[in-house]
């Protein structure tokens, strides 16, 4: 196979001048050289999210059979995401906590678009676990929110991060009301 | 030119213990290679360049690819629709084929005329008829798996030629399929070894460069290099040269993936596979159409049937290929320097043309006696014609060396131009 | 060699028109497509599209379209919106383990007018309309074959049985197609107001199927471009090379 990558100037009985010479040789081989570099690039966009994918980013959720103190997951690009019907304590708990002592200080309101409704993504910011939390009979951690059994992480009723390594809270993904019970996330 | 690799320290650490780069000086740089090659020598690394692009373009398509029968067509259009650039690298891969099958058929007619098959490049020459045998089972499986039309009624067919075989021929079929039709299994196991087979392609691909490089390429003149004023340093003179060919090669190939990418294509692949209705035509991609002419050309041949001795043509018309060193008496290599051989090589191509274009066509009509008549030309060229016309045949007086013969050329350019027609 | 060069031309030119059949041939019209500059004719794609929504897709499906495709012949987002949520589409399951059905979203593909193709042959008289989305693609002279297709209705010569449910058309193979003409003109009102004459229709819904047979067609194409430009630029500054490189070896 031809190498183009290592340009080698010609040895002696050449007529011609050694810039022209040069410049041919230097050129035809940046040339290659470039041409092989764009060559890649198709190959790593392909591995992009596809447009289909991409076009399947949002998902609607029907809140009106959610109780108060019910959790639902619901899946969303390919992910759990956590609803939350809190209920008046669990609020208030979370506006309650001191925000000096957050590892990720964000005040509950800045969480939420109504105080009931906790919508989060249900993946652990540590390494991507599921936090367990959302059957009744799971174990949620010292702070009532939820507890990722991988590596210990503990988070609250507003989904902060409390105890554990994870850095972050759980991500709030982007949603919308469309109608007072249904909601768009994505 | 011979300028070491080691100046530079990590080099010279690096290839104390494992000598790659004394290796690559060695193969690729100051590797002497005959001064006047000609530009059919280009297509050697040519097949090269497109087993690597084809591999390339492959394992990126089966990221995204489905080997399921009820999602694999699907899966395809969605590389085609969905997927960044998929529509690129299913078209590189699907006219990549044809163009890997033109530049090596171009190679091999280019190693029949000069007789780079003969003493002792004879295991060089076979490992190549190997890596033809496996690029055709590469190319086949791999056109099953869109899941088309045509995907289906090939491998049906195809698959279906092992059935000819006295006593076992079912089993072996049904084995093949793993069930009772072209099915999911077959499609899966396929797909298993379309990905396969083309790294023991690589494999050989090695040895054939081994073999080559132990007596080092032919040449037009089929004479061998008698001292260092016959040839040149690979790097930079074939590098370049063979740069250059890749250039216009890619003109041609991208002229294709980007303006007629469905040209060489059937348009029935367009539709799902449909195990319940045959296309009204079958016609394998055109670059087995000659076999496809052997095979559906022979009729009953004393006892044994039809059926049976078109499969065994089919076989035959490659494997006699690996006993060409022997078939040919001749004592000279290039055709160049046979006056007969030169005129019989011709027949042959345009006796692989007539094949092609009976492979196209129903066997109606004319077609029927001209496939026969060129299905037993083929034959007739290789196990007659060979051996008899170098018996036969005054060669004529072979220059004294390479170097030789281009001086008395008064310094024509080398290698440039065909220099064959001259003669 | 030439010669080989020549046997490998003339071998390709004698493979080529393998497939064709030996039908009336189709009429070559002229498209917005043609050519290696040729783009889709938007407006004719979107007057084609109305014409699949109101004729074509009672009996022919598009599984492989999804309505934000429509992007691609110029339909905007809130459009699209509009055309997708007209649809009924099935989804689930709910809750309730039931399938249920809600108004469409851009990123479902086409609805199809039949839920299988058993369904489809129970209510055309065991007759299964091909799925459109690759029909251009799919078939000998692409687009002027559906739009030869189209117009090619005609009585039956004399002499010709035709089987029962039958319709004798020009350009189908073998003449006898189970499709009635489904299109005589004035069969749609078109949106920006042309006049839907039974040719503008043909021509209209074979734009919009070529787009939907390939919609990176454009692309492709504009792509292509580049790569030949900067091809030609660098094999032709290999040749200097080469021809320097070389000079050396006289």
């Amino acid at each position: 196979m031809a190498d183009a990558a290592q340009p080698k100037p010609m040895d002696a009985h050449t007529h011609d001048s050694g810039t022209r010479r040069d410049f041919l040789q230097i050129a035809a081989t940046s040339l290659a050289g470039i041409g092989a570099a764009i060559a890649v690039w198709p190959l790593i966009d392909s591995m992009n999210a596809a447009k289909d994918t991409l076009a399947l980013s949002t998902t609607e959720v029907d809140l009106a059979p959610v109780q108060m103190g019910q959790r639902l997951t619901v899946k969303w690009r390919g992910s759990p995401v956590f609803v939350d019907h809190r209920t008046a304590d669990e609020i208030k708990a979370a506006d309650a906590v001191d925000l000096g002592s957050l590892r990720d200080p964000q005040t509950d309101a800045q969480r939420v678009q109504k105080p009931e409704w906790l919508i989060v993504v249900g993946v652990c910011t540590h390494l991507g676990c599921v936090p367990l939390g959302q059957k009744p009979t799971d174990p949620r951690g010292a702070y009532g929110g939820w507890f990722c059994p991988c590596h210990g992480s503990q988070y609250d009723t507003s989904g902060r991060i409390r105890q554990g390594p994870a850095p972050l809270n759980l991500a709030v993904p982007p949603y919308q009301f469309t109608t007072a019970t249904t909601v768009k996330i994505g | 030119m011979a300028a070491a690799p080691q100046q530079n320290k990590i080099v010279r650490w690096i290839d104390h213990r494992l000598p790659i780069f004394t290796f690559m000086q060695h193969e690729l740089n100051e590797y002497p290679t005959p001064r006047n090659l000609s530009y059919w020598w280009n297509f050697g690394s040519l097949s090269g360049i497109m087993l690597v692009i084809m591999i390339v373009t492959g394992v990126f398509l089966a990221m995204q690819y489905t080997p399921n029968v009820n999602m694999a067509f699907d899966s395809v259009e969605r590389i085609m629709r969905d997927v960044n650039f998929g529509w690129l690298l299913r078209y590189l891969h699907m006219n990549g084929a044809s163009f890997f099958f033109i530049v090596v058929y171009v190679h091999l007619f280019r190693g029949l005329y000069y007789g780079s098959y003969k003493e002792p490049r004879e295991l060089l020459w076979m490992l190549g008829v190997v890596i033809l045998l496996l690029m055709m089972a590469t190319a086949f499986m791999g056109y099953v798996l869109p899941w088309g039309q045509m995907s289906f009624w090939g491998a049906k067919v195809i698959t279906s030629l092992f059935s000819a075989i006295p006593v076992v021929g079912d089993s072996i079929v049904r084995w093949l399929w793993g069930g009772f039709s072209v099915d999911n299994p077959t499609l899966n196991r396929f797909f298993s070894l379309h990905y396969l087979l083309p790294f023991v392609i690589v494999g050989v691909v090695v040895l054939h460069l081994v073999a080559l490089h132990q007596h080092g390429s032919n040449n037009p003149l089929g004479i061998d290099r008698k001292g260092p004023q016959d040839s040149i340093p690979f790097h930079p003179y074939y590098t370049v040269k063979d740069m250059f060919g890749l250039g216009v090669f890619l003109i041609i190939y991208a002229a294709f993936v980007f303006y007629m990418p469905n040209a060489l294509g059937d348009p029935q692949n367009y539709v799902q596979a449909n195990p319940m209705q045959t296309p009204l035509e079958i016609v394998p991609e055109w670059y087995f159409l000659p076999f496809y002419a052997i095979l559906r050309s022979v009729p009953d041949i004393l006892f044994i049937p039809a059926k049976l001795a078109g499969v065994l043509c089919l076989f035959g018309a490659i494997g006699v290929l690996f006993f060409l060193p022997w078939l040919d008496t001749s004592r000279v290599r290039s055709a160049r320097f046979r006056p007969v051989y030169k005129w019989v090589f011709w027949l042959l191509v345009i006796d692989v043309a007539v094949l092609g274009y009976c492979g196209a066509h129903r066997p109606e009509g004319w077609f029927i006696l001209a496939g026969r008549l060129s299905t037993l030309y083929y034959f007739v060229h290789f196990i007659i014609l060979f051996p008899v016309i170098g018996w036969l045949e005054r060669p004529l007086p072979l220059p004294t060396s390479i170097a030789a013969a281009v001086t008395r050329k008064g310094g024509a350019p080398l290698g440039a131009a065909s220099p064959m027609e001259k003669h | 060699m030439r010669a080989l060069a020549l046997a490998v031309a003339l071998f390709a030119l004698a493979v080529v028109p393998a497939g064709a059949q030996e039908e009336t041939p189709l009429p070559k019209q002229s498209w917005s497509f043609d050519g290696p500059f040729g783009t889709y004719d938007r407006a004719a794609a979107q007057r084609g599209f109305q014409v699949y929504e109101e004729v074509c897709s009672h009996c022919h499906s598009m599984n492989l379209l999804h309505y934000r495709d429509l992007e691609g012949i110029g339909y905007s987002e809130d459009e699209i919106k509009a055309i997708a949520a007209a649809q009924q589409v099935t989804d689930g399951p709910n809750d309730q383990g039931e399938m249920y059905q809600r108004p469409g979203r851009p990123s479902d593909a086409f609805v199809p007018p039949f839920a299988n193709p058993e369904a489809a042959r129970a209510a055309l008289n065991g007759a299964l309309p091909p799925d459109l989305s690759l029909i251009i693609k799919a078939r000998e002279g692409g687009p002027d074959y559906v739009d030869g297709l189209l117009q090619g209705y005609k009585n039956p010569p004399a002499g010709m049985k035709m089987a029962d449910n039958m319709q004798y058309n020009e350009y189908f193979t073998g003449h006898q197609i189970a499709m009635p003409p489904p299109l005589a003109g004035d069969d749609v009102k078109f949106a920006d107001g042309t006049k839907a004459t039974l040719t503008q229709e043909a021509h209209d819904v074979a734009t919009f199927l070529t787009w939907a047979s390939e919609p990176t067609m454009e692309e492709r194409k504009f792509t292509g471009a580049k790569v030949l430009i900067f091809l030609l630029v660098m094999t032709g500054v290999l040749y200097g090379a080469k021809r320097q490189i070389w000079a050396a070896v006289h």
